[in-house]
């Protein structure tokens, strides 16, 4: 676009008082900014010895986990909305007839590509039972692209590793299940 | 056989100390430079790398090897379109003159009589004790440093490098010359070309020269911003603008000694401003003029100076992440419009005082004669200061300056603008 475009509005500072044209006095005021921040805390934190602090888990998208019920068995019913949600078709399920009678389906294998995830949290706002949920986690790291395809068995393993910490979200999100 | 006199060994040793502590100080500084930059930012900087082999971080002190060893071992590549010749050289040219700078540089005061015959007590820090041109050979090796970097931007045949030595050769050009102005009170008022005299001169009288020639300190400091290439006026090199200018085609060994000699122009310009300024090993009340020095007053002296030179050396660092870069004609109207006639300003109000001071203390007492020698120069300082800033323009040029043209929308712009 040229300056002189029509469409193009100017517009103009306004004019330097005379402290500002004697320079020093604004240049003071930048290096005492900078020193300043010198000696103020800092806000990055010693990675692997120290953790960031999550703001708010409940908000948080991390890792993912899969919930289980009071029996223990996965909360999944198989219904698909989380892997037709996902936007990055990261979520491979398997469904299989339940061997359970209070639902009819189940997922006999369940598995999410972590590398593909752009943990949107789609998949969570789509699941009608909260069986898949975002954790806080937030370092997820493999050897391998194997590695990091998480099956159903990890999933529940995420679950339980974070069950204590992070209690299931809709409870406090004000869900009913 | 040809057997060196000990005067030479004694020389050869001074040389094997100073490039020594200076290339360890160099590589140390870019840590530095990382941590303040970190710090800065309200990071933390780099600080895992100790010992190797071990847990031991000691504060990341072991980055500068960590560094030094991975820009080593990386290929040393030379494009196939480059002028091979000047490729290599360039870099080696800008080494050996930032180092060779140091010859004349005092790194320190003077050591105690050794007794050693054939040695003249007491011995100089200083490379070359004898030459009396201290301040020209700095000032022509400075300029030969230049040559590193156009040749590096010429020979890289890459437009980038090519600005980058371009944007050099006329900001290095611009800035000798407000450099020299600075210079040239501290020459008159001192009436040497050596720094171990200058120094000695502001130890004397106790009065350093950023009281006496306050005008004088700050041409000086901002032209030697300029001639160290570091931000506010870094323009040869401007990462986000030229890809690294004059030093874009190399890798490297290469571009480490590019880097080194860098490092060691902030190095030399913080020397110069301390010497030159704030009186080099001078404390008051605890390093005086006295002749007589013993091994602790040595090291005192050396101390003070040192801790000199790291404090401008920081104040470099903070500067560089106060201010934002200039543009090039921005640049270069300070250069001319603004420096140059502070500089000769300053260099007049000098030699006048310099001029008359012999009449004054024969004709009036000791106190007005500071009053008048000292006011003068702070009187200029603040006049000169006014002025430059009434003068300056009060609306921030960043507006593209439209020449009248065929439509009648740029002439309104011109019309609004003038």
């Amino acid at each position: 676009m040229k300056p002189t475009d029509p469409h193009v509005t100017w517009i103009d500072d306004k004019p330097l008082g005379l402290m500002e044209r004697l320079y020093l006095p604004l240049f003071m005021q930048g290096l005492s900014t900078t020193a300043r921040h010198m000696i103020s805390p800092k806000v990055t934190v010693h990675f692997p010895e120290e953790r960031p602090t999550v703001g708010n888990p409940l908000i948080y998208r991390g890792v993912h986990r899969l919930n289980r019920d009071d029996d223990g068995r996965v909360k999944c019913v198989a219904c698909f909305l989380c892997a037709t949600a996902c936007p990055a078709h990261c979520i491979d399920i398997v469904a299989a007839e339940s061997p359970w009678s209070d639902r009819e389906k189940y997922p006999e294998s369940f598995s999410i590509d972590e590398l593909r995830c752009i943990f949107c949290g789609m998949c969570e706002e789509a699941c009608p039972v909260d069986a898949i949920e975002l954790t806080s986690l937030l370092d997820l790291t493999g050897k391998s692209r194997e590695e990091m395809i998480f099956d159903k068995e990890k999933l529940l393993s995420v679950y339980d590793m974070t069950k204590d910490s992070e209690p299931m979200k809709s409870a406090s999100l004000g869900g009913t299940l | 056989m040809l057997i060196p006199s000990i005067t030479t060994l004694a020389a050869l040793i001074k040389i094997g100390l100073l490039v020594g502590g200076l290339m360890t100080a160099a590589a140390y500084f870019v840590l530095l430079e990382r941590w303040i930059a970190a710090w800065v930012q309200d990071r933390r900087g780099p600080n895992r790398v100790g010992i190797p082999l071990t847990n031991i971080r000691l504060f990341g002190l072991g980055q500068p090897f960590a560094d030094g060893l991975k820009i080593i071992l990386k290929e040393d590549f030379t494009p196939r379109h480059v002028d091979r010749v000047l490729y290599t050289a360039a870099p080696l040219l800008i080494l050996a003159a930032s180092l060779a700078i140091f010859a004349a540089i005092p790194f320190g005061s003077v050591l105690p009589p050794l007794g050693i015959p054939g040695l003249p007590d007491p011995i100089s820090l200083l490379v070359a004790p004898s030459l009396d041109v201290g301040v020209l050979w700095v000032f022509a090796l400075s300029s030969i440093a230049v040559y590193g970097v156009l040749l590096g931007g010429w020979a890289s045949n890459n437009k980038y490098g090519f600005l980058g030595g371009l944007r050099s050769s006329a900001q290095l050009v611009a800035y000798e010359i407000p450099l020299g102005l600075g210079l040239l009170g501290v020459v008159l008022s001192s009436g040497s070309l050596k720094l171990d005299v200058i120094i000695h001169a502001q130890a004397t009288t106790g009065i350093w020269n950023v009281v006496a020639q306050p005008l004088g300190f700050l041409v000086f400091v901002i032209a030697s911003f300029a001639e160290a290439a570091r931000l506010p006026f870094d323009l040869p090199e401007a990462e986000q603008e030229l890809v690294g200018g004059y030093h874009t085609e190399y890798s490297g060994i290469r571009l480490l000694l590019f880097l080194v000699a860098e490092f060691l122009h902030m190095i030399t310009a913080s020397f110069l401003i301390v010497i030159l300024f704030f009186g080099g090993w001078h404390l008051w009340g605890v390093t005086g003029a006295g002749s007589e020095i013993t091994w602790i007053g040595a090291i005192v002296r050396f101390g003070i100076f040192s801790l000199k030179v790291f404090s401008v050396i920081v104040f470099f660092m903070l500067v560089r992440w106060s201010w934002p870069r200039f543009r090039f004609d921005q640049l270069m109207n300070l250069a001319w419009k603004v420096m140059l006639p502070l500089g000769l300003a300053n260099l007049v109000v000098i030699a006048t005082v310099e001029e008359f001071r012999p009449q004054l203390t024969g004709s009036l007492g000791e106190p007005f004669v500071s009053l008048v020698t000292l006011g003068a120069p702070w009187a200029t300082f603040f006049l000169c200061w006014i002025t430059a800033g009434l003068l300056s323009s009060s609306k921030p040029d960043n507006r593209p300056i439209l020449t009248a043209g065929p439509l009648d929308i740029e002439q309104e712009l011109v019309r609004g603008r003038r």
